[in-house]
């Protein structure tokens, strides 16, 4: 959907968009009304319990649950063999909600108990006995990679590779990115520096655990309640494990408690629903804090060796990196997007990046804001700042230099068109943070990111009451402020008030199929089609004003919330407002609804540039961030308070993955931080205002320019922070997350080689 | 005719940078392409996205592609 020809986003005059007005949500978050997954209740509901394995990898020789079904009490207990073994592609999914012939990580679920209460469940759960045959284990992804590591798939043959290889190995598949020849390009290069980088597995961490309320009718159909970031996506999916027809399952989303691409998979509610239906009765599952850790996906690990050269004059003539990341026990750790991100901020003539996907006895990875690409642009924009110190030259002119632009080829693939990279470059150089002073022990970092930002599948539908208020039925759940957007837009295209916009997400039986709220995209795709929406509803109301003078509908024309006659030939007819119509609408023909379903494609790439000043402690290592800002391209901001939300948001999960937060596993494979004592995110006391700079690059394939806000901010802390503790450490820290004891590691080391020399 | 560009792993299946196919939308592009390049088949079978002059579609299928555009094959880019 392009850019509209009538709409220049730089001077057009929007009367909302672009404003601050209260969130719809707000009073129901604050005063404890809103509902929440854990929130639903259904009389004579069960508590269901999953039994989890304590090994990170075993097979599974029986299972024995005679006793805890005769603990009074317990109404139904499912393993694997009460999910339908279908389609290859929802192999993995079925394995990773009910371990199958193996337990592949520590807290792979085994059994699941609905039970009258919680302590009948837990005891339950107890007498459930498991044979386990324990296996060896791995969980770094190096060592999974080296040949005779513990093997997790028997059949896992590495894809993309030619010849195929012969024999299984946990390396799921190779993929490479890149066009010229780096090898070319650091000939030409007046310095070349290579470093090899690992970051630590993270989790999401989002407040809300995973919870859900099955209920399963003798009659085969089934209603779920759920937390999510996509309830079609769980509807699906829950009835082609379930064996049932997709019209059989409604599914209402709760208001969500975080999700950050953590809740756009399964865990619990297939289970849930086979316990229902086993029982039959509503069965209601709340993960613990310790199974989101040990059971729901954190992101990726990974391993890279970045190389890139550059002449003195600040030119990159070669980039190439490689890059390991290990997603849990399934394929499918984005080594993919972050291959391709790696080095899409710049214009470059030889470029190479490689990835491997690779398996170990860890929980399936799940999606984390722009999968795959913090950790990437960690290694990446390093390197760059040691070539910048190397060279003498201000890191943002080093990027100005090389920074992609309007026709670039981008390094992983096709050419860019309308982008905001150098605007945000100039921007940071212009902000007063910038050339700020620092004080002792602290230092500077600055670094880019880039995400791709998707549409996907999208429906909306727009009615309008009686008393010409509207209501807005969108299917994506809103996880970022949407429904305040959308009351937004669709009122700017209506020219109504604001409040009088009212938006709902619908359950899966109210609206056509709508993809999940992830990849950037709500503001995007659901703004999209609610504009269409909301032009198709303008069109029918004014057939109605049309109809009412006894005019051509196209001698109507919509301003400012009223159907008018076109033109004075038209006829002399005193405005008709949105009201007016709506309240003859039952004689006139009827209800009014807009509504649009569209394949939302099109969405812009965004680029941001982060500015982080960090302390070093040098007796204990320990690193406070001082101050912080972020300079990112929303394409157009619908609602700026809510992107500068998204920006400071991403910064913080950015602290926190750079400092503190890491997946620390035991040499027996179990997790041994599974608790947010132990995985330490980031609070209010440890952090200074996050400062925000929205630039605004209008995207051309959305009709107010709007590009996805919410992932590209997560892309350039890690490195941003990281170059600001090697500033101030004055020693190049290359690991994750930079804690106290590593942070003093790295100073000591530097401080013997020092007394060495 | 369209021109498709490959990297990567496209380009190691298909054993060149660049192909070509007689197509005016994605479906035909991606149907003929697998046609064409049985080892591609595989990948265009798991997802991909196809950009025409620099814009991404990973869904609309009957997107036109216009004559002389810069069309690339990418992997099926999923987000968080």
């Amino acid at each position: 959907m392009p850019l509209d020809s009538n709409i220049d986003p730089a001077t057009h005059k929007f009367n909302l968009v672009g404003t601050r007005p209260l969130r719809p949500d707000g009073v129901d978050k604050v005063t404890g009304r809103a509902k929440f997954g854990a929130d639903a209740n259904a009389p004579g509901m069960l508590v269901g319990k999953i039994l989890r394995s304590p090994h990170p990898h075993a097979r599974i020789r029986s299972i024995n649950t005679a006793k805890a079904a005769k603990l009074p009490g317990v109404k139904a207990i499912v393993t694997a063999a009460d999910f339908k073994e279908g389609k290859r592609a929802l192999r993995d999914v079925l394995c990773n909600v009910m371990a199958r012939g193996k337990a592949l990580y520590d807290g792979h679920a085994v059994a699941a108990v609905a039970a009258t209460s919680a302590s009948v469940a837990r005891k339950a759960l107890k007498l459930i006995q498991v044979d386990y045959e324990i296996l060896p284990h791995v969980t770094d992804v190096d060592e999974a990679m080296k040949p005779g590591a513990p093997l997790l798939h028997d059949d896992m043959i590495t894809a993309h590779v030619d010849p195929a290889p012969k024999k299984p190995s946990n390396v799921a598949a190779r993929c490479e990115f890149g066009h010229g020849d780096p090898e070319v390009g650091f000939k030409q290069a007046d310095v070349v520096i290579e470093r090899s980088f690992r970051t630590e597995a993270t989790h999401q961490g989002y407040i809300e655990p995973h919870a859900c309320l099955a209920s399963m009718g003798m009659d085969g159909q089934g209603e779920l309640w759920v937390c999510t970031q996509g309830h079609y996506m769980v509807r699906n999916t829950c009835a082609a494990l379930l064996g049932m027809d997709v019209s059989k399952l409604r599914v209402t989303a709760s208001e969500i408690g975080g999700g950050f691409g953590g809740k756009t998979t399964v865990f619990i509610e297939p289970v849930a629903l086979a316990l229902s239906r086993k029982a039959g009765k509503p069965v209601k599952i709340v993960m613990s804090r310790e199974e989101v850790f040990r059971a729901s996906g954190p992101t990726s690990s990974s391993s890279m060796d970045v190389k890139i050269g550059v002449t003195k004059a600040g030119r990159i003539t070669g980039a190439l990196a490689e890059i390991r990341m290990q997603g849990g026990a399934f394929a499918g750790a984005p080594v993919e997007l972050g291959a391709m991100s790696a080095f899409a901020c710049y214009d470059l003539e030889h470029v190479k990046s490689v990835g491997w996907d690779v398996v170990t006895n860890r929980p399936k990875q799940a999606a984390y804001r722009a999968p795959g690409a913090p950790m990437v642009a960690f290694a990446v924009e390093s390197v760059l700042d040691e070539l910048a110190r190397k060279i003498g030259m201000d890191p943002i002119e080093l990027r100005l230099k090389n920074a992609a632009k309007e026709g670039t080829q981008s390094s992983y693939g096709p050419k860019y068109n309308r982008i905001g990279l150098r605007q945000c470059l100039e921007a940071t150089r212009n902000h007063p943070h910038y050339t700020a002073p620092l004080g002792p022990n602290e230092g500077r970092g600055v670094a880019a990111g880039f995400w791709f930002n998707f549409g996907g599948q999208t429906c909306v539908s727009l009615n309008i009451n009686i008393d010409g208020t509207v209501a807005l039925a969108v299917g994506t759940p809103d996880i970022g402020g949407s429904r305040a957007s959308m009351c937004m837009i669709a009122a700017e295209e209506l020219g109504i008030p604001y409040d009088k916009v009212r938006a709902i997400v619908a359950d899966t039986s109210s609206l056509g199929y709508n993809d999940i709220s992830e990849g950037s995209r709500v503001t995007f795709s659901t703004g999209l089609a609610t504009i269409q929406a909301a032009r198709d509803a303008i069109g029918k109301l004014c057939a109605r004003a049309a109809k009412t003078w006894g005019i051509s509908p196209e001698a109507v024309v919509w301003e400012n919330g009223h159907a008018k006659p076109s033109s004075p030939n038209a006829g002399d007819f005193a405005p008709l407002s949105l009201a007016d119509i709506a309240k003859k609408a039952g004689n006139t023909g009827g209800p009014i609804a807009g509504h649009f379903e569209v394949n939302a494609d099109g969405a812009g790439v965004s680029f941001a540039i982060h500015l982080a000043d960090a302390a070093v402690d040098p007796e204990t290592g320990r690193v406070q961030i001082k101050r912080y800002t972020v300079i990112q391209d929303a394409g157009k901001a619908v609602h700026p308070s809510y992107v500068e939300g998204q920006f400071q948001g991403g910064a913080v999960q950015g602290i926190g993955w750079a400092l503190n937060e890491e997946y620390v596993y035991g040499k027996d494979g179990r997790l041994q931080n599974a608790g947010f004592l132990d995985y330490r995110i980031p609070v209010a006391s440890d952090l200074p205002m996050i400062d925000t700079v929205i630039v605004e690059v209008p995207n051309p394939g959305h009709p107010y320019g709007v590009r996805g806000v919410g992932e590209t901010s997560i892309v350039p802390p890690l490195a941003a922070i990281a170059n600001a503790v090697s500033a101030a450490a004055d020693v190049r820290l290359t690991e994750l997350p930079m804690s106290p004891p590593r942070v003093l590691k790295a100073i000591d080391g530097k401080a013997a080689g020092k007394a060495r020399r | 005719m369209v021109q498709v560009k490959l990297s990567g792993s496209f380009k190691q299946a298909a054993g060149r940078a660049e192909v070509e196919v007689e197509a005016a939308n994605i479906h035909q592009l991606l149907t003929r392409l697998g046609q064409d390049h049985p080892k591609l088949k595989p990948m265009l079978d798991r997802g991909v996205a196809v950009a025409i002059d620099g814009q991404i579609y990973r869904d609309d299928q009957f997107r036109p592609i216009p004559a002389g555009s810069e069309v690339f094959l990418l992997p099926r880019l999923a987000g968080g």
